[in-house]
C-alpha cells in the first residue's frame, strides 16, 4: 500500500466535524467510491470525529489517498489525547455508552469500512485507524 | 439565527432539512419542535432528510427522541425522503430507526399522517 | 556520469535509423507484427519515441533508477503503451517483447562502437541490459494494472447487465434475481432496487429469488438487510420464491425473518401488492 497525497485536519469543535465530513466526501470522490461507500465512510468519520471532539477533548484527523495494486482508498487517522477507553473490547460492543447516549459509535464506524484498528489506553488518548477502498 | 425552519400546514408541522446539521442545530430544532406542537396542537410532524447526505448516530437518536417526544405529545411523527445510500448506512450502522413511521416522499407522508389522525 | 558512455548515446544518436531496422525486423522475425490489433506503423512510432526518450533521459540520468524526475517521460510512455496495448487484448508477452527486442541491435551497435575496448564494451552492455531489463519489468508491471482495471471495468459492467429492477404495477417494483449471488452482486442488486423505489415512488418492491439456486449466511443477512434498509426509506417489501432448500438454509443459519413478508411465488406476491394498493383484479364478463 503506497500513499499518493495526505494531510492532516483539525477536529476541535462540533462544526469541525462538519467541516471533516465535507472534505472527506471530496477525498472519497477523488478515489473514485461509489456513492454508497462514500455515505459509509462519511457517517464513520462522523461518528470518530465527534467522539474526538465530545470525548477526546478536540483531536486531529491524518488523512491520505492510497493506493494498492489497480485499488484506491481513503485512510484516515483520529487521534486524540483524551483520557483514552480503558476496555476497548467493551467499547467495541454495540450499545456500549459512556454517558450521553452515544453507544454506536465504535462498533458502528467499523461495519461501516474495510479496515478499522483502536489503539487505546487510559491516560493515553485514542487513535483509530480506518480504510476505505473502492 | 441558525435554526432549522418550522413550517405549519394545517394539523400538521412540516420541517425540511436542508444543512448539514451540528449537534447543536440538531438539539435546537428538538426543541423548537416540541415547543410549536404545544403552541399549534398539531397532529402531526413531517420531517423532510431527503436533502441530507448522511445520518449518522447522533442525529438518528434525535429523530427517534423527536418521534417519542411528538407521540407523548399526541403528535405522529413520519420521516420523509431518506436517500437509498443513507438508508442502507443506517441499516450497516445498527441503527433501524424503531418505533418512527416513514414514508417515500412529503405527499405520501402526508397520507400516511392523515390516515393516522382519522383512526384515531 | 551519467548511465551511459557519451560514446554510446552519440553511436545510438548516429545510427537511429539502422538501430529503429534492426529492431522492427526483429520484432517482425518473432512475430510482432503479423498481429492484426496492431500495425506496422503504429509500432515504427512507437519505437523511434522510445528511443528518443531512451536516450535523453539516459543521458541526464546517472543512476538506473527509475523512480527518478528524468525517467518520468520515459515511464509515461511505457505506460500508455501497455495501456492501449491491454486494452486491444495483446498479451503481456507481446508487450514486453517490444522492450526486450531492443537489445539485440544495441549490442550489435555497441560491439561495433567498442571493438578494440572489450573493457568498456562488457561494462556498456551491462548497462544497456540493466537499463532496458527495468524499462521492462515496468512495462509489466503497468500492462498488468491495466489489465486489471480493465477486468474490474467489466465486472462493473456485468454487474449492471445483470440487475433488471422491473415495474410490475404502478408502485410495484419487482427484482428478479437470477444465478447465485455473491455478496458483491447482492449488494449492488439491493442498492440499485433502493435506487428504483425512490425514482419511480413505489410503495411495494418484491424480490423474487426463484431462480438463485442457494443463499449462504452473508447473502441472506444482506436480503434482510436491504428489507430494513427499504422500510426505512417508508416502502415495503415481499420476498417471493423461496425454494425449500433455502427456506432450510434459512431456518438452520439461525436467521430471523420476523416481520418479513413471504409468498411461495411471484404471482402471489403480486396479488398481495395489488390488495394492499387497495386494486382487485375481477374477470371482464
Amino acid at each position: 500500500m503506497s500513499s499518493m497525497r495526505s494531510g492532516t485536519f483539525a477536529l476541535r469543535s462540533e462544526q469541525d466535524v462538519v467541516l471533516g465530513r465535507q472534505a472527506v466526501r471530496k477525498l472519497a470522490l477523488e478515489c473514485g467510491l461509489r456513492l454508497v461507500d462514500q455515505t459509509k465512510l462519511v457517517t464513520a468519520v462522523s461518528e470518530l470525529a465527534r467522539n474526538a471532539v465530545i470525548y477526546g477533548g478536540g483531536g486531529d484527523m491524518d488523512w491520505a489517498i492510497v493506493e494498492e495494486g489497480a485499488r484506491k482508498g481513503v485512510q484516515l487517522v483520529f487521534r486524540d489525547n483524551g483520557p483514552g477507553i480503558p476496555d476497548i473490547k467493551q467499547a467495541m460492543t454495540d450499545g456500549w455508552t459512556s454517558g450521553n447516549g452515544l453507544g454506536l459509535g465504535l462498533a458502528g464506524a467499523k461495519r461501516l469500512v474495510d479496515q478499522f484498528d483502536i489503539q487505546s489506553a487510559p491516560g493515553q488518548g485514542t487513535r483509530v485507524t480506518i480504510t476505505k477502498w473502492n | 439565527m441558525d435554526r432549522i425552519p418550522i413550517l405549519r400546514m394545517g394539523d400538521f408541522l412540516l420541517v425540511t432539512i436542508q444543512v448539514d446539521m451540528h449537534d447543536q442545530l440538531a438539539m435546537t430544532l428538538q426543541d423548537d419542535l416540541s415547543t410549536r406542537i404545544n403552541e399549534t396542537s398539531a397532529k402531526g410532524v413531517l420531517i423532510d432528510i431527503s436533502a441530507l447526505d448522511i445520518v449518522d448516530s447522533f442525529i438518528g437518536r434525535m429523530i427517534g427522541m423527536i418521534s417519542g417526544l411528538s407521540r407523548i405529545m399526541d403528535a405522529e411523527t413520519v420521516v420523509v425522503g431518506m436517500q437509498p445510500a443513507v438508508a442502507i448506512t443506517l441499516v450497516e450502522l445498527g441503527l433501524t430507526l424503531q418505533g418512527v413511521s416513514t414514508a417515500l416522499n412529503v405527499e405520501r407522508g402526508m397520507q400516511l399522517l392523515r390516515e393516522r389522525v382519522q383512526n384515531q | 556520469m551519467s548511465i551511459l558512455k557519451q560514446a554510446t548515446i552519440d553511436a545510438i544518436k548516429q545510427n537511429e535509423s539502422a538501430l529503429l531496422t534492426a529492431w522492427i525486423a526483429g520484432l517482425e522475425q518473432e512475430g510482432s507484427l503479423s498481429d492484426n490489433r496492431i500495425t506496422r506503423d503504429e509500432v515504427s512510432a512507437q519505437a523511434k519515441d522510445f528511443l528518443r526518450l531512451l536516450v535523453a533521459a539516459s543521458a541526464v540520468g546517472d543512476a538506473a533508477d527509475l523512480s527518478r524526475g528524468e525517467w518520468a517521460e520515459s515511464r509515461q510512455f511505457l505506460e500508455l503503451l501497455s495501456r492501449s496495448r491491454a486494452q486491444r487484448g495483446l498479451d503481456s508477452q507481446h508487450t514486453a517483447r517490444f522492450i526486450f527486442s531492443l537489445k539485440r541491435p544495441l549490442f550489435d551497435q555497441l560491439q561495433t562502437t567498442y571493438a578494440g575496448d572489450p573493457k568498456a564494451l562488457s561494462n556498456e552492455v551491462w548497462a544497456v541490459s540493466e537499463l532496458l531489463d527495468l524499462l521492462g519489468m515496468h512495462t509489466i508491471r503497468a500492462f498488468q494494472k491495466s489489465r486489471e482495471e480493465v477486468i474490474m471495468r467489466q465486472q462493473e459492467e456485468l454487474l449492471e447487465l445483470s440487475t433488471p429492477v422491473v415495474k410490475l404495477w404502478d408502485g410495484v417494483l419487482a427484482l428478479p434475481m437470477i444465478g447465485t449471488l455473491d455478496s458483491q452482486r447482492t449488494q449492488v442488486v439491493m442498492e440499485s432496487l433502493l435506487q428504483r423505489i425512490v425514482e419511480t415512488g413505489s410503495d411495494i418492491a418484491i424480490i423474487d429469488i426463484t431462480g438463485v439456486p442457494t443463499v449462504d449466511t452473508l447473502v441472506a443477512q444482506h436480503l434482510l438487510k436491504t428489507v430494513t434498509a427499504i422500510r426505512l426509506m417508508g416502502a415495503d417489501c415481499i420476498i417471493s420464491g423461496i425454494r425449500p432448500q433455502i427456506a432450510q438454509t434459512i431456518v438452520h443459519l439461525g436467521l430471523d425473518l420476523g416481520g418479513i413478508v413471504t409468498k411461495a411465488n411471484l404471482a402471489d406476491a403480486l396479488a398481495l401488492a395489488l390488495k394492499r394498493s387497495g386494486l382487485t383484479v375481477t374477470r371482464a364478463e
